[in-house]
């Protein structure tokens, strides 16, 4: 009898045992665990600090002050005043108007002219690396350089558009100084300088077309047209709606040309809404001019998710 | 090991010199100031040299950028404490919208101040506490003719609009450009509206007062809705030369000498800048100020100078006001008159102006004894429509006609009204 209680005892006592090394076992492991968590986790301390410091903070300080009226040093709480007068602003319905209409534009232009440029430079011309340099090499300046030396080639008399224009016995038109025109200078300068990184992206969207299709499509009878629209337009779907996205996006955003070409004018027919904020911030209206950058993030916004919603639908790996 | 020795010494270098760049700039013994482009001028240039080395007071000079973007910077330095010992900046409304009085250092007992005139008192005075010291003399708006082709056509000074009008039109029958439109230079475009302010005041001497406080209008003042009218006239009968929308301030001076445009609105501070550019031909520049439809009202819009300020930052400031002691000394206003002709009389007692090289200056100096001036809207309004040269703009190229441009700079100055928090808007 003693030895089965002994035994059920000492047995129940290793069951213990045994139970809490177990836990203890496993306490250790979940507290290891836990430790391997927090230490990987730490390695993005630094960089969501960096983040949260940089783009988050000034973010929220923006909300902040859009409802303010601030001159760097005191601030007053005025409410929705600020985004009262944005909408108030004349020229602010017209730039709203030239901001779609430069994005548009601009944005479908390099859509269309990149693709036409990367065919070009995916062909066997021998050239094609010397093209590719020169098609890019605007992108990188700056755009402010590019707007100064096109103001210059703009000029009605003594620019070299219009003396060349002049030499094939046109009158060429006033660029900058037309009302009417001017935005499109300006949207034909952004094209020249953009449609470098449209056509890079293309060029790398057609070179993942696998070479089959194009056998098979030369098997079938096709000519390079048939190549063209049957195969290398609709496979180039995600560099095209890459290309899309961003020149949309950077159109919206449009700053430095028109600032540095008409500064918005003549009157204010070229005013985006990039422009218009500038004029809010150098004439000391701070809590205005960000109230009209969070419009600007706001209408940003709203058009370009639902625009990357609708590129990417029945998006498929090939 | 030779690499990182090579590497590391080179850093010091760079590190030195950039160093020594450093401290040469905050060199104690030099006067810092900092400006726009257009108040550094050969008399300003002049008078500093001859200060350094008659009086051992050296001053450096930094330039920002023109317009209301350098203002912005200027705004920018205020909030982060980055002043120079001594900034020249504009007189009026612009001034007070610095904050004086946590920026600058009262000079109203100063000694010198005795000579400086009262009017200009009052354009850089806050709370009875008065701050700067004029730079240049004062800058008259209205009208530069041509007077050799005025000659040719047998034209004489207008006294009224409609006389200008008909003037023009004679001008324009001859293939000349009756009005030199220099639109480029954006500010440029709202001469023909501010030189008004003469003519408007004189009719409402209420207006500049009624306007800030959110009672008189643009839109509504038959007089000074009459400015626009005029811009919107000389826009919709051509008189502006066909390339009036690339024309710069600079070849729109050429234009003037030429001949091949015959009038020009504009303030007579371009005069001495023509004067360096075309010496020999300023006996053909006449000015005449913008004519009402009265002819017993008939006067010039003036614009007060540039002033020096002296900021709370400033090392030593008993050196920098010894500097403005010198600079405004009947010496030194001579140095200043000797390197660049003066378009007008310097605002502290005793000075002349150089109506020997500048044959404008005789027509200004004429209104001036008789007491036909006024200061304009700016220097008696803390507001003013901000977007005004591009409102201008939109006039002058027809997008909107007088009433619209009107109405539009009425806006435009509440939206500024509202930001500067003024009562009773």
């Amino acid at each position: 009898m003693m030895d089965i209680f002994m035994r059920l005892y000492y047995g129940g006592i290793l069951w213990d045992i045994r139970g809490k090394v177990f836990r203890g076992i496993a306490v250790d492991m979940s507290k290891h665990a836990a430790l391997d968590r927090y230490y990987s986790y730490s390695f993005l301390v630094p960089g969501m600090l960096v983040y949260g410091i940089i783009f988050v903070f000034p973010t929220l300080m923006s909300f902040f002050f859009s409802f303010t009226r601030w001159d760097l040093s005191t601030w007053t709480y005025i409410g929705f005043d600020n985004y009262k007068s944005f909408f108030q602003e004349y020229a602010l319905v017209k730039s709203l108007s030239n901001t779609i209409v430069y994005a548009v534009l601009s944005s479908g232009c390099k859509v269309i002219l990149g693709l036409f440029l990367a065919v070009v430079c995916c062909s066997k011309l021998r050239t094609k690396g010397f093209l590719e340099t020169v098609i890019y090499f605007p992108n990188i300046l700056s755009p402010l350089a590019v707007g100064i030396m096109f103001s210059s080639l703009m000029h009605p008399t003594k620019g070299l558009i219009n003396q060349v224009l002049s030499l094939l016995g046109v009158v060429g038109p006033d660029w900058l100084g037309n009302p009417r025109l001017a935005l499109y200078s300006i949207i034909l300068t952004d094209i020249w300088k953009g449609v470098g990184v449209s056509t890079v992206i293309y060029i790398a969207g057609i070179k993942a077309i696998p070479t089959e299709y194009y056998e098979a499509c030369v098997v079938d009878g096709g000519n390079s047209l048939t190549k063209f629209a049957k195969i290398t337009v609709p496979l180039v779907r995600p560099a095209r709606n890459t290309v899309i996205i961003l020149s949309f996006i950077g159109g919206l955003r449009s700053f430095g040309l028109v600032w540095s070409m008409t500064q918005g004018g003549p009157g204010f027919s070229s005013d985006v809404l990039a422009s218009v904020i500038y004029k809010q911030y150098i004439n000391g209206f701070y809590g205005l001019s960000i109230a009209g950058n969070v419009i600007l993030l706001i209408l940003v916004s709203m058009i370009a998710f639902p625009l990357y919603r609708f590129l990417n639908r029945g998006e498929y790996a090939i | 090991m030779n690499k990182l020795k090579l590497t590391s010494v080179i850093f010091l270098v760079i590190a030195f010199a950039v160093g020594q760049g450093g401290w040469a700039a905050g060199n104690d013994s030099t006067l810092t100031i900092l400006c726009q482009p257009t108040s550094v001028t050969s008399g300003l240039t002049a008078e500093l040299d001859w200060i350094r080395d008659t009086y051992g007071i050296k001053t450096a000079v930094e330039v920002v950028a023109g317009g209301s973007e350098g203002v912005n910077v200027i705004k920018m330095r205020i909030a982060t404490d980055e002043l120079p010992d001594i900034l020249i900046f504009n007189s009026g409304s612009l001034f007070t919208s610095l904050n004086p009085q946590s920026t600058f250092v009262p000079l109203t007992n100063e000694p010198f101040m005795k000579n400086v005139d009262e009017g200009f008192k009052k354009t850089v005075m806050v709370n009875n506490a008065v701050y700067g010291v004029p730079i240049r003399p004062m800058n008259f708006g209205g009208w530069l003719y041509n007077k050799k082709e005025y000659a040719r056509l047998g034209l004489k000074v207008p006294k009224t609009w409609a006389e200008l009008i008909s003037n023009c039109e004679k001008i324009k029958a001859s293939g000349k450009t009756a009005v030199i439109g220099s639109f480029k230079t954006s500010w440029t475009t709202q001469m023909i509206v501010l030189a008004d302010f003469y003519n408007v005041q004189k009719l409402e001497p209420n207006f500049a007062a009624d306007y800030t406080a959110n009672k008189a209008k643009y839109a509504t003042s038959k007089a000074a809705l009459r400015s626009f009218e005029k811009l919107y006239e000389i826009y919709a009968k051509g008189f502006m030369n066909r390339d009036y929308m690339s024309t710069s301030y600079d070849d729109a001076q050429q234009m003037l000498v030429d001949g091949t445009g015959v009038q020009w609105p504009m303030l007579s501070q371009v005069l001495p800048v023509m004067a360096q550019k075309f010496p020999d031909k300023m006996q053909d520049i006449g000015m005449f100020p913008q004519p009402s439809d009265d002819p017993n009202i008939n006067g010039f819009t003036v614009w007060m100078p540039n002033a020096f300020y002296i900021t709370k930052s400033c090392k030593d400031i008993p050196k920098a006001k010894k500097f403005l002691e010198y600079y405004i000394s009947a010496t030194g206003l001579n140095i200043f008159k000797s390197a660049q002709t003066l378009d007008g009389v310097f605002l502290i007692k005793g000075s002349t102006a150089s109506s020997d090289v500048l044959a404008a200056v005789d027509d200004i100096v004429k209104y001036t004894e008789e007491g036909k001036v006024a200061p304009a809207l700016e220097f008696l309004s803390p507001v003013k429509a901000p977007n005004l040269p591009q409102i201008c703009a939109e006039v002058g190229t027809g997008a909107v006609n007088a009433l619209g441009g009107a109405k539009m700079a009425d806006d435009d100055t509440t939206k500024q009204a509202k930001q500067l928090n003024l009562p009773g808007w």
